[in-house]
């Protein structure tokens, strides 16, 4: 037993007595306090709770109680999923401080199902951002490369996972925020049809594509969580009252043979790196030798998805973030008894919110502004339209579709914090999938042969189909293990201090 | 010209409730200018004939039966206010001295 082991391996040392979930907790505890100095994956460690929640499952165990498969296994959350009692900050300081009084469900869920919960970790100011740069508390580093950013804005869950400091991570995806960190640290990550996890106890940025998933090093892990956090919810209004297929039973098929997979003609070219289009197309060449069937596919608004996100999701944040007032939780500065309350809140937006999710607001703000709302806010809303008709037009054709998940490898932090259009291009492949609400996968390809940096396959599958990107996923990940001879995070370069 | 103005933004920062230094101002108006430049494309393709998409699902309104069901205490819902008394937010004034 090695915390590089899986999460399913480590669900069998459980089951079997060979490690108990106390043990395997302080294990992580270990390597996060050997690597995380360096990493910066983490903004909260529950220590206490987690200690707790693990001799709760060992004496379930010893009592011969029935328990989840997953139940003892360690587990990264994103600051932006509520825990009742623990600090939840998003990444911001008009949070800081913050404990909620409620658990969010998937975290509900995950307690139920005995998954133990180390502690929050780091991300975009809200999730608004592809590098975790934009987090109030300070950048994650790229385990493969401690200049490099881990993209976002879920990169401390993917850090988390590539530095093996937890085995299964929770993220969350609004425009590509589980998917694109995943593909720049060497994991998975899966952003699930749109409604297929509460979204109860998410702080909402973009209410009309936010969504949980799950993050894991390998296709099974992320199956497993995934049935752990999925399923309706009369607490979440978008819920969808509707079971998951069963995504575990599909990453095991490993039988892809007459699939019909698509390649989306506007997910490519200028803009890629040579290394990406060369690591994706070698997995396209696996997938044929296990027998798909290849099909190349135009998606033409796809070409506008990133324009028409940039205005869709700032205007719904701009209407989610009034919550933050100086009223009801957060920071309030300012309040000297003189001040009006308008003053006051004017005062704690400008101190607890950044550079970005100003930005957001304020274009959101005039977007929705009478005289602009036609011309902005409502072209974009065609676009989107016009975006899932495509998804329509290609789903007729073939059973997922296929693309590179970012355009390029990690970027070194700092790189690109100035120049807010370059940053909004890594989404450029990921946003699609949550205009149309459909699902959406990332895993490791390869690496790219200019850096030596993992590059990330994308598979998207039509909605509550989820089960399709898990049986292409599952079959390309064994057919490139095979090639690789090991895994991939293997191949990266060891943190100082690690086991 | 540009497409948008430093009054503008200065207005839009008042309409969300954020106070903004003459730097923040003069800093944001030129990227929003860069940022509205870019996303205006949505209005090449967006026809009359497109009717538009609010959400991925076809959403209906959702309600429960009307039922007491276990809730925060006020203690809890008031435990992340920056001030409160009497079991009550507590709000800076709100009202002039004229």
């Amino acid at each position: 037993m090695s915390i590089r082991d899986n999460a399913w391996q480590m669900a069998a040392a459980l089951n079997n007595k060979e490690i108990s979930a106390v043990e395997l907790t302080n294990q992580h505890y270990e390597q996060i306090n050997a690597v995380d100095k360096d990493v910066h994956a983490f903004l909260y460690l529950d220590k206490e709770g987690a200690l707790l929640q693990a001799k709760e499952v060992d004496k379930k165990r010893a009592a011969g109680e029935r328990l989840s498969p997953l139940a003892g296994v360690p587990l990264a959350l994103k600051d932006v999923m509520t825990q009742k009692d623990v600090p939840t900050t998003c990444g911001s300081k008009i949070l800081e401080n913050w404990r909620p009084p409620y658990d969010s469900t998937v975290v509900t869920k995950l307690k139920d199902a005995g998954v133990i919960i180390l502690g929050k970790t780091n991300m975009d100011e809200f999730a608004m951002g592809s590098s975790t740069e934009n987090s109030a508390f300070g950048p994650t580093h790229n385990p493969w490369d401690l200049t490099r950013i881990p993209g976002g804005s879920g990169g401390g869950s993917s850090a988390s996972l590539a530095a093996f400091e937890a085995p299964l991570a929770i993220g969350t995806d609004t425009g590509g925020s589980i998917r694109q960190p995943a593909a720049v640290t060497g994991t998975v990550g899966v952003k699930p049809t749109y409604g297929g996890v509460s979204r109860y106890g998410l702080v909402a940025f973009s209410s009309s594509l936010d969504q949980a998933g799950p993050c894991a090093r390998t296709v099974l892990d992320a199956a497993l969580l995934h049935q752990v956090i999925a399923g309706f919810d009369p607490k979440d209004s978008t819920s969808i009252n509707q079971a998951l297929p069963d995504v575990v039973a599909a990453t095991k098929k490993l039988d892809i043979k007459g699939m019909k997979i698509g390649v989306v003609k506007q997910l490519a070219g200028e803009g890629y790196q040579k290394g990406v289009e060369n690591k994706f197309n070698e997995a396209i060449a696996e997938l044929v030798k296990l027998g798909a069937e290849i099909i190349e596919l135009s998606c033409p608004n796809f070409e506008y998805a990133l324009a028409a996100y940039y205005l869709i999701a700032p205007s719904e944040c701009s209407s989610n973030l009034a919550r933050f007032d100086s009223i009801r939780f957060g920071l309030r500065v300012g309040d000297d008894k003189v001040k009006s309350a308008e003053e006051v809140m004017n005062l704690t937006r400008q101190a607890g919110f950044g550079r970005e999710v100003k930005r957001r607001i304020i274009l959101g703000t005039y977007a929705l502004s009478s005289g602009y709302y036609d011309a902005y806010y409502g072209s974009a809303q065609k676009v989107r339209t016009l975006i899932k008709q495509d998804f329509d037009n290609a789903f007729a054709k073939c059973d997922v579709l296929v693309s590179p998940t970012a355009p390029t490898t990690a970027f070194k932090i700092g790189e690109k914090s100035n120049d807010p259009l370059a940053m909004y291009l890594n989404d450029i492949a990921t946003i699609p999938v949550n205009m149309a609400g459909i699902g959406g996968m990332s895993l490791p390809c390869g690496l790219a042969e200019e850096d030596n940096l993992p590059v990330g396959f994308q598979i998207m599958s039509p909605a509550m189909k989820d089960d399709r990107m898990y049986l292409v996923g599952g079959a390309l990940e064994a057919a490139l293990l095979s090639k690789w001879g090991k895994p991939i995070l293997d191949f990266a370069p060891k943190l100082a201090g690690s086991k | 010209m540009a497409a948008i103005s430093r009054d503008e933004v200065a207005n839009l920062a008042r309409l969300a409730r954020i106070s903004m230094s003459d730097a923040e101002l003069d800093h944001l108006a030129g990227e929003m200018d860069v940022i509205l430049g870019a996303v205006a494309r949505v209005q090449e393709v967006a026809g009359a004939d497109v009717p538009p998409t609010s959400h991925p699902l076809a959403v209906s309104n959702v309600t429960r039966d009307d039922v007491v069901t276990p809730s925060l205490t006020p203690e809890q819902a008031l435990s992340g206010a920056p001030a409160s008394s009497e079991q009550r937010f507590k709000v800076p004034k709100i009202l002039g001295e004229e």
